[in-house]
């Protein structure tokens, strides 16, 4: 039976800035079941990562939520104290960070850093100490004991990811957040890195939300995708259905322009024309209509994100074609 | 023509260990020459010791026919205008308590050029790098990682360099902006004759950009040719390992990967023999000797039973 693990639901979140609300989220709607690995992509800039900060309430003192709520296991994460939000970061959430020098402190050594995360275990510091090394084994760090005395900087960058990536399985969460933690792996480390997590998911039953722009991790590893676009989810589905059957504008373009497709040299890759919207200045209907070679008279109004087939979501009118008619 | 770039042997040791040893390669004017390579092999620390941020022990390394490794801070500044660096980690390499119109005018100011008009200088900048111009007032924290990419990029084509050492220039950034960054890259090559290095793991974009690469493993280039040549003929096993498992957009893709044995090898105790042959999935008795670096046809590899010979 699935049952739903997170609840994201009608979540507006603003930054306030000197040039008004910047509406950085508007109306995200989506679960994460349990056990799912389910993957974000979107445009630089779409909101993925402030998603993540408003999940775990790790927020950038400019950041007002404005509507909506967030429910772990059923309970509404807004309303939890700062307290039992700490309790819950490292324990049955954990955040690998898209910059892992927010995880690592550069005046701590691993060893110490990692250690310090088991606090709530109740074994001998060199059992610890013994437990770090083997996660620093589990992602490939090689001569882990002598490592695990060396600062953060003494580390290359994928090492840094990594050792995020280990400290993060090392609760054992029910959920595990993972914001871009691939981007400084070679092609095979990140397939290395993909098992892990699928075993992860397998083991523990473990829930993943994933984001990346890399469409070929997101094809092999979620089982769901969701598709952000300037502050919105404009689509949601199988892995399948969106790699095959994208049924949004958005998407479409977005797999149009991945390189992985292109085989042989490009002098000129292919783009998205035209520019993201101004967050802060909100155009009036679909927002992805000044970029979008389907639009029509119809996209003057907002499209609601519908319900396609089961578990299959996008929010465009060219789905609606019975209406236009 | 000499080369815009030639290093040769180039070693660095961090204390004991032994990070590159001995890399060599030679970058020509407005070509751009892509380093690949495991995790940890060294890939950063070659282009920092380039650039004279991280320490190398030996070996030579010329800009332009003329030698800078090791000349100190002072003889480099003036080349720092025609050397730039794009930084593997996006936010970090940013002073947070700068804003954007400082941090990529601060290149200018630095090479004493206060006199131009750095505010329309930093929209120039911005705009090239499709950022909105409003941008200029915003702080680092404020920016999502790939703009703070793009901000990095715009900083280090502030001076219109000759050569640019980029780690990971397109790393978190979305497939579509990432199009415009590499498209534009390439549009400075073929006006300007801009001379490139760049790093990345993601070997679609090598594949875009690069006319040659090379790849590092354990601080040694094993392998090295024109992408073409390696894309088609890899020659060494790690190149055809790293090559297969390039995950594919497409959830139904069949791979045939050659699985990686073991770990990364320590750099405490380097293996003996092919530093490789503990992983190698061709390793045979012969592979206890040391292999020799061998050219035929303009490509490189370090292997004795090399693939496609
Ligand atoms: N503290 C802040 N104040 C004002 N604007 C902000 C702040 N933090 C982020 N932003 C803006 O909010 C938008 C969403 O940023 P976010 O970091 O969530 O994007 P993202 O989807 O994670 O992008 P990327 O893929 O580049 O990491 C961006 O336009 C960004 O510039
Ligand atoms: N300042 C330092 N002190 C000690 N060791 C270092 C230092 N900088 C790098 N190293 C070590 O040198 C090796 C190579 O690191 P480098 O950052 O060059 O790797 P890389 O190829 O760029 O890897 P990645 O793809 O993960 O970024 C690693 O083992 C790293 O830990
Ligand atoms: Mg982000
Ligand atoms: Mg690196």
């Amino acid at each position: 039976m699935t049952e739903t693990l997170l609840e994201i639901d009608n979540l507006s979140v603003d930054y306030e800035t000197a040039r008004g609300d910047l509406k950085a989220l508007r109306d995200i709607s989506f679960d994460v079941n349990r056990g799912e690995i389910v993957g974000i992509v979107g445009e630089s800039g779409c909101g993925k990562s402030t998603l993540i900060s408003a999940i775990l309430r790790l927020i950038a003192p400019n950041t007002r939520f404005r509507n909506g709520a967030i429910r772990f296991k059923g309970d509404d994460l807004l309303t939890r104290t700062e307290e039992q939000m700490r309790a819950l970061r490292g324990g049955d959430i954990s955040i690998v960070f898209q910059d892992p020098m927010q995880t690592h402190n550069p005046v701590i050594t691993i060893g110490k850093q990692m250690v310090d995360i088991q606090h709530r275990v109740k074994i001998s510091k060199a059992e610890k100490l013994a437990t770090a090394a083997r996660m620093l084994g589990v992602v490939g760090i090689p001569d882990p004991e002598a490592r695990l005395k060396q600062y953060p900087h003494e580390f290359s960058g994928g090492m840094r990811q990594r050792i995020a990536i280990a400290m993060a399985l090392m609760s054992e969460p029910d959920l595990l957040i993972a914001d871009e933690p691939t981007t400084a792996l070679d092609a095979t480390l990140e397939v290395q890195i993909i098992e892990r997590l699928k075993d992860l998911q397998r083991d523990f039953g473990c829930a993943i939300l994933f984001i990346s722009h890399h469409l070929g991790v997101i094809a092999e590893l979620c089982d769901r995708v969701v598709v952000m676009y300037a502050g919105a989810v404009v689509e949601s589905g199988t892995v399948r259905e969106i790699f095959h059957n994208p049924k949004h504008p958005y998407t479409r373009r977005l797999i149009e322009c991945d390189p992985g497709h292109i085989k042989t040299r490009a002098r000129v890759l292919p783009t998205i024309p035209g520019e993201v919207p101004d967050l802060a200045n909100l155009p009036e209907g679909c927002i992805f209509r000044e970029r979008c070679d389907q639009a029509m008279a119809r996209c003057a109004q907002v499209p609601p994100l519908t319900r396609l087939s089961e578990g299959h979501n996008a929010a465009c009118w060219l789905n609606h074609a019975e209406e236009i008619a | 023509m000499s080369p815009i770039l030639e290093v040769k042997d180039l070693q660095t040791s961090f204390g004991e260990v032994n990070v590159l040893a001995g890399v060599s390669f030679a970058v020509e004017q407005g070509e751009t020459y892509a380093m690949v390579g495991e995790s940890g092999s060294g890939k950063t620390t070659v282009i920092r010791a380039i650039a004279g941020l991280a320490p190398a022990q030996a070996g030579s390394v010329k800009f332009d026919g003329q030698e800078i490794r090791g000349i100190g801070e002072r003889a480099l500044r003036p080349l720092r205008k025609d050397i730039a660096m794009m930084f593997q980690d996006p936010t970090g390499s940013l002073s947070p308590r700068l804003t954007i119109r400082n941090l990529i005018t601060e290149p200018h100011k630095i090479q004493g050029m206060k006199n131009r008009d750095l505010d329309a200088e930093a929209k120039r900048l911005l705009e090239l790098v499709n950022l909105p111009a409003h941008f200029a007032d915003r702080y680092p924290y404020q920016l999502s990682g790939g703009q703070a990419r793009r901000v990095g990029v715009a900083r280090a084509l502030a001076l219109e360099p000759k050569l640019i050492l980029a780690d990971e220039p397109t790393a978190g950034l979305d497939v579509s902006v990432q199009g415009e960054l590499l498209n534009l890259l390439n549009d400075l090559r073929e006006r300007l004759g801009l001379s490139m290095v760049i790093i990345t793991h993601n070997l679609n974009v090598v594949r875009h950009v690069a006319d040659r690469m090379g790849i590092l493993y354990l601080g040694r280039l094993v392998e090295e040719g024109t992408t073409e040549a390696i894309f088609h003929e890899p020659r060494h096993p790690y190149t055809n390992c790293l090559l297969s498992a390039n995950p594919e957009p497409d959830p139904d893709a069949r791979l045939d990967r050659i699985a990686l044995k073991g770990e990364p090898p320590s750099l405490i105790r380097r293996p003996s023999g092919c530093e490789f042959r503990d992983r190698c999935p061709m390793a045979s008795d012969v592979c206890s000797q040391v292999p020799q670096w061998k050219v035929t046809n303009g490509h490189g590899v370090r292997c004795l039973t090399p693939r496609h010979l």
